[in-house]
């Protein structure tokens, strides 16, 4: 399986990434390496083995339900570029 | 229009009633100042890290149970990638190929007629901040919301429903039974619950499907009637008048009570799901479910059963009053203590329901008490006080609180004595003459007059049954 050029460009689209000419071009050769890799690992038979999510043997790990205190309004905004009576502000989406 | 049917799923989101969110220890409430429950985890700040809520998790096993599903002992989150303001991650954390509970059902009632309708999976993710679009080229965004345990109840494909009172009649059932196992308040006015079906209509008798629409912003459980309803006419009429139907979202406007194109759905969006590196998987044990089950209340349906069986009230008073859990639990006492169950329901669904919707408050909320209206019901029964007078003291109890038995003896005893009612009787007959001459003329019409002009002079304290005996011996004897 080898990825186009406009594979490339849809895959960067889905990640928000902006990438000129030369780097789609190095991008693709990259991906096209990785996929490669994988079509190696087809080769294994995983006949009835169940798809590893997690490589631990450590499950159910919860916290309470409890409530603690949370930032502040002025902290949770810090870093906002921009915001107004306690909100952010970005820009409108359309829909 | 009669050669169509519809075909109806339904997607249902319902915020869980806990404490804090799902991954993280903010408070989950509805409301507040705007980014005031927010901390590094729900706002998705680099190096954050999520904590499974247990409490949440055990909302989304109860329900699975509730609906009849099978349960995954190997559930896991996975992230749901996608770009837009109200995620601060840029992902959603979500259940994709292992929900908690799969291949459920409910039964729901048309006329009548109990019909299942299948459930394909009930799953738990988080919920995102609330985005406003304000006008200009801008939006706001509050993160209040962002991280509340979220969780979704798909029906099975292909759909069970095929009308807009199906799909009432499911979402009506399973707010019932959210709010009865205390999962979720199932308030879809204040968006902590939300249904949007999906429709698409065909010709009857043919086995394929046509093109569907999906529909939101439905904002109560009236508009899913109204918006199921609108959309199927909508779709026959484009078929009928050779038009296409096209795969779209509409929203619901309820002013003008109809749906409106919203966006159209390029092929499905690529959401590149993954398991969350950040959580361990769920290990749900058959003796977790078991310990859950054990404090499962009695559900809506067998809870009606019931009440026709053992009160002998019938099924339609059952019906209306096991929809909410603190209505049926409130007939229940009542019935016990006064031991007139039908009266208890009567009262219920008559009087206080109409008293409670005038204040828009829950039947918990009012000052009235099971004890209390199960006295106001034996004073009726021991003909302390009329079924007119109990009217009139029932109000000032709503408002009050106050003991029935107090309230009748400031309202003094109804009038049962033959003297006082005949001279009662005798006032009505002089101020009435013309009523009363055609009455014993034979026109009988008139009796039902009489009877409520006496009531009225008594200031209805008189004792019906004996007014009406009375006045029969006198038009018999004159």
């Amino acid at each position: 399986m080898t990825l186009s050029k406009d594979d490339v460009r849809k895959v960067a689209l889905l990640a928000r990434l902006e990438l000129d000419e030369s780097e789609i071009e190095k991008q693709g050769e990259h991906l096209n390496n990785l996929l490669n890799q994988f079509e190696k690992l087809q080769e294994l038979d995983v006949e009835g083995i169940v798809p590893t999510s997690h490589s631990m043997p450590v499950f159910n790990v919860f916290r309470k339900d409890e409530v603690h205190p949370s930032l502040s309004q002025s902290d949770t905004l810090a870093n906002a570029p921009e915001s107004r009576d306690g909100l952010f502000i970005v820009p409108r989406i359309i829909e | 229009m009669s050669n169509y049917e519809a075909v109806i799923g339904m997607e249902v989101h319902a915020e869980l009633l806990t404490d804090s969110k799902m991954f993280c220890s903010c408070r989950n409430e509805f409301g507040g100042e705007p980014n005031t429950r927010c901390c590094p985890v729900c706002l998705g700040m680099p190096g954050s890290l999520p904590v499974m809520n247990r409490k949440a998790v055990e909302h989304v096993i109860r329900t699975a149970i509730a609906l009849n599903c099978v349960i995954n002992p190997n559930a896991k989150f996975d992230r749901k990638n996608y770009f837009y303001p109200d995620l601060p991650k840029g992902y959603q954390i979500s259940e994709y190929d292992n929900p908690i509970g799969e291949s459920g059902w409910i039964e729901i009632d048309i006329n009548g007629v109990t019909s299942k309708v299948r459930i394909r999976r009930v799953h738990l993710e988080e919920d995102t901040g609330k985005l406003s679009h304000v006008i200009g080229d801008e939006s706001e965004v509050d993160y209040n919301r962002s991280g509340v345990p979220l969780m979704e109840i798909v029906t099975e494909f292909p759909p069970d429903m095929h009308s807009a009172e199906e799909a009432y009649a499911y979402v009506t059932a399973l707010r019932s039974i959210l709010t009865y196992i205390g999962v979720s308040d199932g308030k879809m006015e204040e968006g902590s619950m939300r249904c949007e079906p999906n429709l698409s209509v065909r010709p009857v008798g043919y086995e394929g499907f046509g093109v569907k629409t999906e529909i939101k912003n439905l904002n109560s459980f009236r508009a899913v009637l109204k918006g199921a309803q609108y959309e199927i006419d909508r779709q026959i009429r484009i078929l009928q008048s050779g038009g296409t139907i096209i795969q779209e979202t509409r929203g619901w406007n309820d002013a003008r009570q109809e749906t409106f194109s919203q966006r159209s759905k390029e092929g499905e969006q690529e959401y590149r799901y993954f398991p969350e590196p950040d959580l361990v998987p769920l290990d749900i044990t058959q003796e977790w479910i078991d310990e859950i089950r054990k404090t499962m209340p009695e559900l809506p349906r067998a809870m009606r059963e019931r009440f026709v069986s053992q009160y002998g009230i019938p099924e339609y008073d059952a019906g209306v009053l096991t929809q909410a859990r603190s209505v049926a639990l409130f007939f229940e006492q009542t019935a016990t203590l006064c031991g007139d169950p039908k009266a208890a329901s009567n009262w219920i669904m008559g009087d206080f329901a109409r008293l409670l919707n005038m204040e828009g408050i829950e039947i918990h909320q009012s000052k009235v008490t099971p004890t209390h209206l199960a006295e106001m019901i034996k004073l009726i029964s021991q003909d302390v006080i009329s079924g007119k007078m109990a009217k009139e003291l029932f109000e000032e109890m709503y408002e009050t609180g106050a003991d029935p038995r107090e309230l009748a003896k400031l309202m003094g005893p109804q009038i049962s004595d033959e003297s006082s009612l005949g001279a009662i009787l005798d006032e009505v007959i002089s101020s009435q003459r013309d009523v009363w001459d055609a009455l014993i003329a034979g026109d009988e019409k008139k009796f039902g007059y009489m009877v409520g002009q006496i009531m009225k002079v008594s200031k209805g304290k008189a004792n019906p049954q004996q007014v009406n005996r009375l006045l029969r011996e006198r038009v018999q004897s004159s």
